[in-house]
């Protein structure tokens, strides 16, 4: 009896793991830039492979398989968000550009880059900075040259 | 039909679904890595690789019972992170962002 529902407790948490996973793929597709595609990529990636560990970890109960398959769910737990954050900020100060969609860029311009002259003024791209890999088009129509950079 | 059987019955289909359901993200991150207009782009798809390799292995793991490569797993995880941080520090160090992925 307990052990069929910890089956089934599995199976469900292995499936809602895998759609997870592919959520994030479709994620990683769809949307326009590189700071939106990390979010995807690493919240909802990092929930998919945890889940499908921690069925695993309900399966094999009481062996050391599932002590080693927690110890991994808390290991990517305490990592991704680290090489999520590390990564944006290295685009961010290496001048990749936002998406001209974006609303709001609250971190300055960092000085550890040499940054393309043009890119003075925020780091909302200019129309043409748009990606050219048909990315879901901008939501306001024409992007207004919102730039609320610093507390100016 | 008694409740044990619903279960593995269940727990098998529900495993096979899993398959074809990382196996089609496999593929969508594979296709985000070779268009990704960028560098970094890139370093996000191979990140997401890492996540959907683990989500295999605990898959695999769950449906033949060999659970032998979850310590794999964890190494996985640990090159992944490693590579993910370097990868971060080289794009730094590099620079020139999206005008010098136009240019070149």
């Amino acid at each position: 009896m307990a052990g069929a529902i910890i089956l089934i407790l599995a199976a469900l948490l292995s499936l809602t793991g895998s759609i997870f996973v592919a959520i994030a793929a479709i994620g990683l597709l769809r949307l326009p830039d590189l700071y939106t595609r990390m979010h995807a990529a690493s919240k909802a990636g990092t929930v998919g492979s945890g889940m499908m560990l921690i069925a695993l970890a309900l399966v094999s109960a009481g062996s050391a398989e599932a002590l080693r398959a927690i110890a991994a769910v808390l290991f990517f737990i305490l990592t991704a968000p680290i090489s999520a954050h590390l990564l944006a900020k290295a685009a961010h100060a290496a001048g990749y550009r936002l998406w001209p969609g974006s609303v709001l860029n609250e971190m300055p311009a960092l000085d550890v880059a040499p940054m393309p002259p043009d890119a003075g003024d925020g780091m909302v791209g200019s129309p043409d900075a748009q990606e050219s890999d048909g990315g879901a088009a901008a939501p306001h129509g024409a992007p207004p040259q919102i730039a609320p950079r610093g507390a100016a | 039909m008694s409740l044990e059987t619903f279960a593995a019955g269940f727990l098998d289909i529900a495993l096979d679904v899993s398959f074809a359901i990382l196996g089609f993200a496999f593929l969508a991150t594979l296709l985000r890595i070779y268009r990704g207009p960028t560098l970094p782009d890139r370093v996000i798809g191979l990140d997401m690789l890492t996540a959907i390799a683990i989500g295999f292995i605990a898959v695999i793991g769950i449906d033949t019972g060999y659970t032998l490569y979850v310590d794999i797993a964890i190494a996985l995880g640990l090159v992944g992170f490693l590579a993910t941080v370097a990868f971060a520090r080289f794009i730094l160090a590099r620079g020139g962002g999206d005008d010098e992925e136009k240019a070149s």
